[in-house]
């Protein structure tokens, strides 16, 4: 059966695709190397439009409309400038309620764009331009250490990454974030409250690593500035043993968190990355694989949720599950030296 | 029906599902079709697979496992087609697909309590999330109606409103919000649009919208009348749509439709498909509800001789919307389903873990508890919402209840994963809360959507399929209802079987009592209610009718309607025991 995999990798070539939002200009090129904070691409895109009926207004036909309508498609227009114009002894006119770019003219009415919003896309991470896509963004080609999460607020920033876990059911607290940590990346543990969340944005720090955060706090997490990852999901959770032993391992290194949302369609989901001196390009970790004898793999339902394990049998068939279902599983020897027994779909594979 | 009208050609049936794909074959035996055996496989829609012809080629060979029979080639592993002289391949294939998230729709009408509620049911009958609602009685401006269509990024529009030859300014005037708001958007993400309004204005909407969506179609309009809705055509065309629309978001949805031959359909379109024939074929007046809780959605089908009422809710599914659940009903509504003692914060992390992870399955009792009680919930819920929109001769007298029924069918993970079929049966009980006396039926293999699709290959293939016993009688139901005390007996029954012998019962308010009658077999059972209670004859009223047995038998549910559960936890939690142990436990 195909297993789904969670990359937690000590070191491997890591390509991602950074885009806008909307079409704009691209600032960087082919093999130019790029830092986390450069500016990689920009977009000017308005957020609201403005409908001026003219026919309307001057209560003409759409035809005689057209004809009073001083502006052009694409025209950038100032607030209060004439868009059009009656004419005649008694002549009424239509200006721009505010600045703005004339998108459509035709039918007796003037479409605008206005509310100019400027964005600029940093490229995240640092690495290599491999590839331009134009107006878009480009495709970023770095090798460091890669964990996955499973949720993410849907930030992204980069820092020093400071280590508060001292074990894998470590809880973060406000009283933990003192002044020191300002502008570093906080590996963290597990959240239960929202002061610690609100500490961390008034030190500011530039990203909170967690094992697990509470669910009703979801909702104060998204309105935090800096990108919150969780690596392994809702409640009272330890951070599963891998990512535990790599993150902790990479105290003090910079850490890209790109805590975007986990889309599985896409296939986007959060993660850390922290980039590592290469003297050859490790190999590109693979998307899926095939369950297998040997393999490591993580739980990701009760019981031993969130524990690492190797996949030591395959049963044929269908298992009988203590919940009383029947499904393809594994037997997993956990690493505590347990033997479980697994259904596959609750599965994935570490690597 | 004479074996000559039978084509002799095998169909292969696939459903593409959020959390599972199941390959189904079809064959000819004895000049009749009947299912043959059903593999199945985790779907690959998602990352990291995003094609969901690897989940449809690992189902079909789970099902080359069962059967041994060669479906696909040993070194292209494609679908052979047609059947080959050495037995391998089949004739025909059918698809379904319920994969995919939810489509974001934005809902178009004139009058907000006639053609957008019709435009609503109409986008109910697919797997859509309504993100706006633009109707007359919008006081945006036009330009604030665009803005609101282009930031909601809607994947559809649904566009109804005038009666046939009735008004059609104002409908012109939200046609141009709706271009202006397509013609804003970048080209390969604009919404495709159905035109379901006022006929007159078709030619219109084809020159205002044509150029600027992303597909248009014109149904016949779903209000052609004040006094008339007519949802069936426009349906048709959504679904036509839904299918495009999948296979411009999902990889392997191309490769899928061309193997059906174009009969790939969204799967609870088949499934209200087959229920409208089957009311239709069996004359239920009273209606045959049939209920589906899968990952992507919940979806309830009632038919009505013939009339549909079909409805289709995301935001009850299993998978991933399972962390908004909690928008949608109380946390309580969800514990009162628990025979476990646990706090709601257990509960609610479950939600929120569980949406992760929308293709797991619960590997313990707790777990698995705690996945029935939302399933009931979620259900509960959907059959709510659908009972609504049910036809007017078909709501219920009484309030709170809902009106008596031909048939009740369940399919779906969460009912025909249960760990018994006595737990099916009281996921269904618990949840619809049926009225009356009438058999329940269970979808083991989630057989009815593909019954629905096959049936654009063969029109006597879903009867000959279902008659075969495809399904699984889980037993005939009686429900009481009695304004009486827990324990006070509400009614006599006694089941006389066809050798003559007899069981007897005497049911107490707020129990369940079995008779047991096995599968395949009748009997006569008598009712004498006690108390004016209504057994379904009426209250107070005794009789007796002739019932259909079924792996539970005859199952007298006399714990009241609405359901009576009690406020304190701990006697709840020893109720729920009890009748969960009366159905086999």
């Amino acid at each position: 059966m195909l297993a789904p995999m969670l990359h937690v990798l000590p070191l491997a070539t890591i390509i991602r695709e950074r885009t806008l939002p909307v079409a704009g200009k691209v600032n960087a090129h082919v093999n130019q190397h790029v830092n986390p904070t450069d500016v990689i691409a920009e977009a000017n895109f308005a957020r609201e439009h403005v409908l001026l009926d003219v026919a309307r207004t001057f209560g003409v036909t759409a035809g005689a409309a057209d004809k009073m309508i001083k502006v052009n498609q694409g025209d950038r227009v100032m607030q209060g400038a004439l868009v059009a114009d009656s004419g005649g002894l008694f002549s009424r006119s239509i200006k721009a309620p505010r600045a703005g770019r004339v998108m459509v003219v035709g039918s007796g009415q003037v479409l605008m764009e206005v509310g100019d919003t400027r964005v600029e896309l940093r490229a995240g991470l640092p690495g290599i331009v491999t590839q331009v896509l134009p107006e878009r963004g480009v495709v970023i080609r770095t090798a460091g250490a890669l964990i996955q999460g499973v949720w993410g607020n849907g930030r992204i920033d980069n820092g020093i990454m400071v280590n508060l876990m001292q074990k894998p059911d470590e809880i973060l607290s406000a009283e933990r974030l003192d002044v020191s940590l300002r502008g570093s990346v906080i590996l963290g543990g597990h959240v239960r409250d929202q002061e610690t969340l609100r500490a961390a944005a008034e030190l500011p720090v530039r990203g909170l690593i967690l094992s697990s955060l509470l669910s009703p706090l979801i909702v104060s997490a998204y309105q935090m500035r800096y990108p919150i990852i969780v690596t392994d999901g809702f409640g009272a959770m330890p951070m599963n043993s891998a990512a535990f032993r790599l993150l902790t391992t990479n105290d003090k290194r910079e850490a890209t968190v790109n805590a975007e949302h986990f889309d599985r369609y896409s296939g986007n989901r959060p993660e850390v990355i922290i980039p590592l001196p290469v003297s050859s390009e490790p190999p590109e970790p693979n998307s899926f694989e095939t369950f297998a004898v040997g393999q490591t793999v993580r739980l990701r339902r009760p019981p031993n949720i969130g524990m690492i394990g190797m996949l030591s049998s395959l049963p044929r068939g269908l298992s009988l599950l203590p919940s009383g279902l029947r499904a393809p599983a594994a037997e997993i020897k956990l690493e505590n030296g347990e033997t479980v027994l697994v259904p596959l779909v609750n599965l994935e594979v570490v690597g | 029906m004479p074996a000559s009208l039978v084509q002799n050609e095998s169909i292969l049936a696939i459903d593409v599902g959020a959390a599972v794909t199941r390959a189904v074959l079809f064959d000819v035996v004895e000049g009749q079709y009947r299912f043959v055996a059903s593999g199945q496989a985790p779907s690959t829609a998602e990352a990291p697979f995003k094609d969901i012809g690897m989940g449809v080629r690992e189902a079909i060979t789970n099902l080359q496992n069962v059967t041994g029979a060669i479906l696909l080639g040993e070194h292209d592993n494609n679908l052979i087609a047609p059947a080959q002289p050495d037995g391998s391949g089949v004739d025909a294939v059918v698809a379904t697909i319920s994969a995919g998230p939810a489509v974001k729709t934005v809902v178009v009408g004139l009058l907000s309590d006639i053609s957008v509620q019709s435009a609503r049911r109409l986008a109910e009958s697919t797997y859509s999330r309504v993100v706006d609602t633009l109707d007359l009685s919008d006081h945006r401006k036009p330009d604030q109606q665009m803005d609101g269509i282009v930031r909601s990024r809607p994947d559809l529009v649904v566009l109804a409103g005038g009666t046939d030859g009735g008004a059609s300014r104002s409908i012109q005037k939200m046609l141009e919000a709706i271009g202006l708001a397509c013609y804003l958007m970048p080209m390969e993400k604009r919404p495709m649009v159905l035109y379901a309004g006022n006929q007159k204005l078709a030619t219109d909407v084809k020159e205002l919208l044509g150029g600027h969506v992303g597909k248009l179609e014109i149904s016949y309009n779903i209000r052609p009348s004040l006094e008339t809705e007519d949802l069936d055509p426009g349906r048709h065309e959504l679904a036509l749509l839904m299918t495009k629309l999948r296979q411009r978001q999902i990889k392997g949805v191309d490769e899928l439709n061309l193997w059906a031959a174009g009969n790939l359909l969204p799967t609870a379109y088949a499934q209200g498909r087959i229920i409208r024939f089957l009311s239709k074929l069996y004359e239920s007046t009273r209606g045959l509800l049939c209920v589906n809780i899968g990952a992507s959605a919940t979806s309830v089908a009632a038919g009505f001789a013939g009339e549909l009422t079909l409805g289709v809710y995301p935001q009850y599914g299993l998978g991933e919307n399972l962390a908004g659940l909690l928008q949608q009903t109380e946390i309580d509504d969800i514990m009162r389903w628990l025979q476990l003692d646990i706090s709601q914060n257990v509960l609610r992390e479950y939600l929120f873990q569980k949406s992760l992870y929308p293709s797991s399955i619960p590997a313990t009792k707790d777990e698995q508890a705690l996945s029935q009680a939302i399933a009931r919930q979620a259900l509960y819920l959907a059959v709510r919402t659908a009972q609504k929109d049910f036809p007017a001769h078909a709501q219920p007298t009484r309030s709170g209840v809902m009106p008596p029924l031909d048939l009740i069918l369940g399919g779906g993970g969460a009912i025909s994963d249960g760990t018994s079929l006595g737990q099916s049966l009281l996921l269904l009980l618990d949840a619809i809360q049926p009225v009356g006396i009438m058999p329940v039926l269970l979808d083991q293999n989630n057989l009815l959507p593909m019954l629905g699709v096959a049936a654009s290959r063969s029109h006597y293939l879903p009867v000959q399929v279902i008659e075969s016993g495809a399904f699984i009688g889980l037993g005939t139901v009686v429900s009481v209802i009695a304004s009486a005390n827990y324990g006070d007996q509400v009614l006599r029954a006694k089941l006389t079987y066809s050798d003559g012998t007899e069981a007897r019962a005497e049911v107490k308010f707020g129990g369940l009592e079995i008779l047991p009658l096995p599968n395949g077999q009748t009997a006569r059972l008598s009712l004498q209610p006690l108390h004016r209670a209504d057994a379904g004859l009426g209250p107070g009223k005794t009789g007796s009718v002739t019932v259909t047995g079924g792996a539970l038998g005859v199952v007298i549910d006399a714990r009241g309607r609405p359901l009576q559960i009690p406020n304190d936890p701990v006697r709840r939690r020893e109720l729920m025991k009890r009748w969960s142990y009366a159905v086999g436990g």
